[in-house]
């Protein structure tokens, strides 16, 4: 007998691409809407990042532990932290950030089976689990700069928009949606690295602003658009946590759908809900709907149901 | 110039640049050489040699033993030592006729040469048949059947799949390089059992130099044109050359010819012109020697039976101890464990590679990324498809077009959680398969 080799099932080779580079590539891309958001309000800002990604990562550890099989190596529990910082305000107190990381990680993902399986995206739920436990911790968002509601609060209101001050991000709200410019930069690195596509983002941005534009009352009024697309989370949601890859349909036209449906959520609750904010609500809603999503796009199979020739 | 291509697809480190610019070395065997009786689907040849016969080159040592079988041929002359089962590329024991090489090369006589114009298309194809030429580019279908639809004057294509879309691979390249006349003999050749036809030689725009001495070539045909196609594998898969080049679709229960197409690869053209003008039978074969491990990466032109030992010997032996050696190319020929097996009738490169990129991967869970789908020519959903897979839920398979699948490895490829997609979707579609034939 001769030396013997290993063998395996063709291909033999792969892409050098793995789980761990798309997460560090994610959390590359919220580095602008970070920074910005330390920049904006202070190192309280760090602090809280930090407090937040550092609950998720350990809560990770710990159950890996329990499992007996050590996940945090894939980074998806720091793009998790991070997403749910950028979706918090500054003025929390710390063990609420701390919960929400653990809620994130434990409830949302590790329960269901951890990384793949959450049918949520954990950050967002995460958020609007604070948001309903502690209402008032999660809209303070009142600090030494910042004294007055947030742009789509105080548009709602009926009060004047300063659409320069919105795109910038120099208003309040939580630390990393403020700023569309910074979001977008991040969303840039995204698309190109092929990350992410513009299929869901593209689709929601655009049935969002035709929904506003017909019910929003001011019809197609070009300042009154741009500050519904900048304010609020619209850009984070669209570009980080529409796209999720987990919670987000696999199927193209399914991605169109989605788009489309958290387009019309989201203007709903802008448009008739209680708060001025609907983002989060919409896309774990939307969330929800992908398994159906997913069912009625099957894609035609190549050739499936061909024409024969010859007669 | 407008080139053709399909949805999806992948573009892996295609490594040609080893041997593209190697001409073609004629690779003469040493030791005995080794005729697996089985070297095409459908049922094995039946020896017609016993153990001590004398057999010349040229000699059909194996003959066809129902509708969809081959014959065998001798590549040398010598004494027939054994007839039994010997190892062959896939791992399996496949009963094979081992000849000792006499080195002295005395041919048997050749058939008379046959002329399209003057010989009925049944003679043609007769002779294809009796000359043992299956389908070279990997899967081994009897070529004659192929050219013998029930209704010839319905085919309107005769492609010839010029893609060598697989990395690493340039055999077809060189071939084509320095023997486009018989190719474009072969595909005449063809042309002529169809009187509808029109001939297309369907070549991936990274083969420039191919394209345009192709085009050169066959100015003054009026039945051929030559395509350029996009660069991507799997370009040369069957349906997707077939979508490329005529815009017509195939799914897996459809024959080419259901679309009045007929698509035969190079060096299997190449064999339809040596078997039809000079009467020779299918005996050797274009084989790239090449990869990262080799000393000196090449193109041969081999014997089949010849030893894969002495083709790797020939180009230099290794140069660091391979990781990984393969028959055929990366995305779709087999690893092997064992070295000591012959060259096949479907064997078109020997890829030896210094790191594995598969052994030592850990898959890690599916995010759903969707990379899969995007890439799948097939246009189906391989994550789910595993899933159905590995909960053995076959209902599911089939109802999201699991038999769909062409087993091209584009998804196992590019999936970023290192995930045997395709080799999952590969088991369940034999399981199915086998289930319906009982």
């Amino acid at each position: 007998m001769s030396d013997l080799r290993r063998v395996s099932s063709n291909p033999h080779v792969r892409s050098r691409l793995n789980t761990s580079a798309i997460m560090f590539a994610v959390v590359l891309a919220l580095l602008p809407a970070a920074g910005f958001g330390i920049y904006n309000f202070g190192l309280r800002a760090l602090l809280i990042i930090l407090v937040t990604v550092a609950s998720t990562v350990v809560t990770e550890f710990l159950f890996g532990l329990y499992k007996k099989q050590q996940t945090i190596g894939d980074l998806s529990a720091v793009v998790t932290g991070l997403l749910l910082a950028m979706n918090l305000p500054v003025t929390i107190p710390w063990w609420a950030a701390v919960l929400g990381g653990v809620f994130a990680i434990l409830v949302v993902k590790c329960l269901f089976g951890g990384l793949g399986q959450n049918f949520m995206n954990p950050a967002l739920a995460a958020r609007c689990f604070l948001l309903i436990s502690f209402p008032a911790l999660m809209t303070n968002f009142t600090t030494d700069i910042y004294t007055g509601a947030t742009p789509l609060a105080a548009m709602k209101a009926g009060e004047e928009i300063r659409i320069l001050d919105m795109v910038i991000g120099r208003t309040a709200g939580t630390i990393g949606e403020t700023s569309a410019v910074a979001v977008l930069i991040g969303a840039c690195i995204l698309l190109f690295l092929g990350i992410i596509d513009l299929r869901i983002p593209g689709t929601y941005i655009i049935v969002f602003t035709l929904f506003i534009g017909f019910f929003g009352g001011r019809g197609f009024d070009i300042a009154y658009l741009a500050a519904h697309l900048a304010g609020g989370g619209l850009m984070l949601g669209a570009f980080f946590m529409a796209t999720d890859y987990v919670t987000r349909p696999i199927t193209k036209g399914g991605q169109y759908l989605f788009g489309a449906v958290l387009g019309i959520l989201t203007g709903i609750f802008r448009v008739f809900g209680a708060s001025a904010e609907g983002v989060s609500y919409a896309i774990i809603l939307g969330n929800l709907l992908v398994p159906l999503l997913e069912t009625i796009t099957v894609p035609k199979a190549f050739g499936k149901g061909g024409r024969r020739y010859e007669k | 110039m407008a080139t053709f291509t399909f949805t999806g697809g992948i573009h892996p480190y295609d490594g040609k640049d080893l041997t593209k610019d190697k001409p073609i070395k004629t690779v003469l065997p040493k030791g005995e050489l080794v005729y697996p009786l089985s070297q095409h689907i459908g049922a094995p040849a039946t020896p017609i040699v016993k153990k001590g016969d004398k057999v010349l080159v040229g000699q059909k040592i194996a003959e066809a033993s129902a509708f969809v079988s081959a014959p065998v041929y001798a590549s040398v002359s010598g004494i027939v030592k054994a007839i039994e089962p010997r190892r062959v590329v896939t791992g399996e024991s496949v009963m094979s006729i081992v000849v000792e090489n006499d080195d002295r090369y005395e041919e048997a006589e050749y058939m008379p040469p046959l002329y399209p114009g003057k010989n009925t298309a049944e003679e043609i194809i007769e002779r294809i048949k009796e000359a043992g030429i299956v389908g070279m580019g990997g899967a081994g279908f009897p070529t004659f059947i192929k050219l013998s639809p029930k209704k010839p004057q319905k085919i309107e294509y005769v492609i010839a799949n010029c893609a060598e879309c697989e990395p690493y691979l340039t055999s077809d390249y060189r071939r084509m390089l320095e023997e486009p006349d018989k190719l474009i003999d072969g595909l005449k050749i063809s042309l002529s059992l169809f009187p509808k036809a029109h001939g297309i030689l369907a070549v991936e725009d990274n083969k420039r130099d191919c394209i345009e001495l192709l085009k050169k070539l066959i100015k003054d045909e009026k039945r051929i044109s030559v395509k350029a196609l996009k660069t991507k594998y799997p370009q040369g898969s069957e349906r997707q050359l077939i979508y490329a080049t005529t815009g017509r679709k195939i799914n897996h229960t459809m024959l080419p010819a259901d679309v009045g197409c007929v698509v035969n690869n190079v060096d299997t053209l190449v064999a339809i012109h040596s078997a039809v003008t000079e009467g020779r039978p299918l005996m050797e074969r274009i084989v790239t020697v090449t990869g990262d491990a080799i000393r000196m990466p090449c193109n041969f032109k081999v014997r089949i039976g010849t030893n894969y030992r002495e083709l790797i010997e020939e180009a230099g032996g290794f140069r660091v101890n391979p990781a990984k050696v393969v028959s055929g190319g990366p995305m779709m020929g087999f690893a092997l464990f064992d070295l000591d097996v012959p060259t096949t009738k479907t064997a078109s490169a020997l890829l030896a590679l210094s790191k594995d990129d598969v052994s030592n991967m850990k898959p890690t869970a599916c995010i759903k990324c969707g990379r899969c789908v995007e890439v799948c020519p097939g246009r189906v959903l391989p994550n789910k498809l595993m899933e159905a897979a590995l909960h053995d839920d076959a209902e599911t398979f089939l109802k999201l077009n699991g038999m769909e699948c062409c087993e091209c490895g584009c998804c196992s490829y590019s999936c970023p959680a290192k995930r045997p997609l395709t080799q999952t979707i590969k088991s369940m579609r034999k399981l199915q398969l086998a289930k319906k034939k009982k």
